[in-house]
């Protein structure tokens, strides 16, 4: 089974990020750059399907080249190569859904793994742009994915908004990985040595020949509306005293 | 400006409050823009559904039957979207941010090669050019977006745009003649989160377990404080991840997105994420024994104190409270 895992760096989520003055951006002093904590549950069970049935796991990115570090702690957690399509600024989500697209239809894999959702954007987009270009079918917001090589069909069982949803798509299909899909392991020490020998094709974008023109373009950032918290209440009777009488909502 | 379709969500034919919602947000697109606004309804024997939105003031419900959308299916609903957008010229397509919108408008986006702005707050417009603000980094940055090309796709945040009104007026529902081959897919089951308590995202008060309750056989004091307060249940990650409580009551960034008037959050230490989705609750109240925790930060009125004692005390002051009034 051939698997394709997209990834996207990201400022470390756990940081809480601040607006650049000018609006153009955040500020990326002392943050650093990992993976996409959605894109480490998609390795993480490339990994483990490789581990089921066999094959192969390739990792892919598109972006600076920098993003080389981000493909190794993927390569040092086991994926077998990396690709890195090299492309200056922001690409859009439909942009980077035709990159990954280009890639997939060279690579021909059985399966794409992406990560449900990019915590710097929040788009939750690519994956579904994906499996449209592809006329591939789609699992989004997987908790749990059954593959069979066999019948050449994975069964999905998706995080929705009522519970929890099972559908059944035949092979090759996008999936997008939710936070309960797997915990994704560390990179052991052998990994990273070994990581640092694996292969990471370099692919200029505009060698792919497609268009990358934004179609959703971002104009600027503000920082959001600031609560005025921080009061603290001296015991329970304080607090329903204030929800009645101050905040009015008893 | 070419007229605006909203697409509405329903589960088998049971009515989502989202679409009114999104309807809003449609409404202020039209008056940005121009054009009307019509909704689509996919599904099988889903008439219901048209004959309510049909009553929020549309132009009018477009209604496509068939049994290939007897269930919900992304690559049903994406590509039967796409060929009414096409065949009738929409310029512009709404659904709401819910795990539904989020699911299929971007294959939609795909198939029509369509900017998608997705969970929106905001819509502007700057010459002809249509502009929307949402939410990015977990909700401590808003991003102005321009969108190119047309028609243009949004999925719409339910909390920033309120409820349409019925607008006491029938509008028509149209049948259109729409199907799509689901290529395979099948739906295979669904295991559904029964509660008797008002849904999440509705609800106007929000209690929320976190880790802090140690276990689910802590969870019936976080129910008795929601059910005095006729409040929904909410969850960190924490608390689901545990088996405590269902996927679907997650609150934060990669789960739903509450504004109540009241949110209680209960042993909840308040991350990034979790706060992403809460703090534009109108009032925020938080339990931890943890001084420092980061939750007490947004919160309007902290109780610093072990949540064990102090929660079957607030039970207690709300049951007394409410037998005066009663
Ligand atoms: C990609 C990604 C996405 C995520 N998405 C979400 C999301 O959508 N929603 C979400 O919630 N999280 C999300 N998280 C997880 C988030 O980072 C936190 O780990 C999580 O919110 C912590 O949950 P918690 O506050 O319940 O637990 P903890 O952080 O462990 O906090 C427990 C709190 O309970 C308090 N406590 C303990 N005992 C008592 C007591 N007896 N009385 C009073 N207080 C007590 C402690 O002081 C502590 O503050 C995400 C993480 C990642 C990486
Ligand atoms: N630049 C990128 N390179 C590789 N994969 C990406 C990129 N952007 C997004 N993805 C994939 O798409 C998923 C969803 O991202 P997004 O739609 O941006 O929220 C991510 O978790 C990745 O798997």
């Amino acid at each position: 089974m051939k698997i394709l895992v997209t990834l996207k760096p990201v400022p470390n989520p756990d940081e809480k990020v601040k607006v650049r003055e000018d609006g153009k951006g955040i500020v990326r002093e002392n943050i650093k750059t990992v993976v996409n904590p959605f894109c480490e549950i998609a390795v993480e069970e490339g990994l483990r399907i490789r581990e089921a049935h066999g094959g192969e796991v390739v990792v892919l990115t598109v972006g600076p080249r920098e993003s080389d570090q981000q493909l190794r702690t993927a390569l040092a957690m086991g994926a077998d190569r990396g690709i890195l399509v090299e492309a200056a600024g922001d690409l859009d989500s439909l942009a980077v859904a035709k990159v990954i697209a280009k890639v997939a239809a060279e690579e021909k894999p059985d399966l794409v793994l992406n990560g449900k959702q990019a915590v710097d954007d929040d788009n939750n987009q690519v994956g579904q742009i994906l499996a449209a270009l592809l006329s591939w079918p789609q699992a989004t917001f997987v908790s749990k994915l059954e593959p069979d090589m066999g019948c050449r069909k994975a069964k999905a069982t998706r995080e929705v908004d009522g519970g929890l949803e099972t559908i059944e798509v035949p092979l090759p299909a996008v999936i997008t990985a939710d936070l309960r899909l797997n915990e994704p392991r560390y990179a052991s020490l052998p990994g990273i040595m070994k990581a640092k020998k694996k292969e990471v094709k370099l692919v200029p974008v505009a060698s792919l020949g497609v268009d990358t023109k934004p179609k959703v373009r971002v104009l600027s950032l503000t920082p959001p509306r600031q609560r005025s918290g921080g009061r603290k209440v001296a015991d329970v009777a304080e607090l329903v005293s204030l929800l009645s009488n101050e905040a009015k909502i008893l | 400006m070419a007229d605006i379709l909203v697409v509405a969500e329903h589960q088998e034919g049971v009515f989502r409050k989202t679409n009114l919602h999104t309807l809003t947000a449609a409404n202020t697109l039209a008056a940005l823009l121009g054009g009307e606004v019509d909704a689509l309804v996919l599904g099988h024997g889903a008439a219901p559904v048209a004959d309510t939105l049909a009553g929020y003031g549309v132009r009018k419900v477009l209604l496509g039957d068939d049994p290939a959308f007897a269930r919900y299916l992304a690559v049903t609903y994406a590509a039967a979207v796409a060929q009414v957008v096409k065949e009738k010229g929409y310029g512009a397509v709404l659904a709401p941010a819910s795990t539904f919108g989020k699911d299929f408008m971007p294959r939609l986006s795909g198939l029509l090669d369509a900017p998608l702005a997705g969970d929106i707050v905001e819509l502007e417009k700057e010459g002809e050019a249509i502009r929307a603000k949402r939410p990015i980094y977990a909700g401590n940055a808003i991003a102005t977006v321009e969108l190119i090309g047309t028609p243009v796709l949004f999925t719409v945040r339910q909390t920033a745009f309120d409820a349409a009104a019925p607008s006491g007026a029938q509008a028509p529902v149209e049948s259109v003649n729409v199907t799509a081959d689901p290529r395979g897919t099948v739906f295979v089951s669904r295991q559904e989160t029964k509660s008797a308590r008002p849904e999440l995202t509705e609800a106007r008060v929000v209690v929320s377990a976190g880790r802090g309750i140690k276990g689910r056989e802590n969870l019936g004091m976080i129910e008795e404080l929601a059910d005095a307060l006729k409040g929904a249940i909410g969850a960190s990650r924490a608390a689901v991840d545990a088996g405590w409580v269902p996927n679907d009551w997650q609150v934060g960034q990669t789960g739903k997105i509450v504004a109540p008037e009241l949110y209680i959050a209960v042993g909840i230490s308040g991350a990034i994420q979790h706060m992403a989705g809460m703090k534009d609750s109108k009032v925020i109240v938080a339990i931890n024994k943890d001084e420092e925790a980061p939750i007490f930060q947004v919160a309007d009125y902290g109780l610093v104190g072990d949540l064990f004692k102090a929660v079957p005390e607030l039970v207690e002051e709300l049951k007394r409270a409410n037998s005066i009034q009663a």
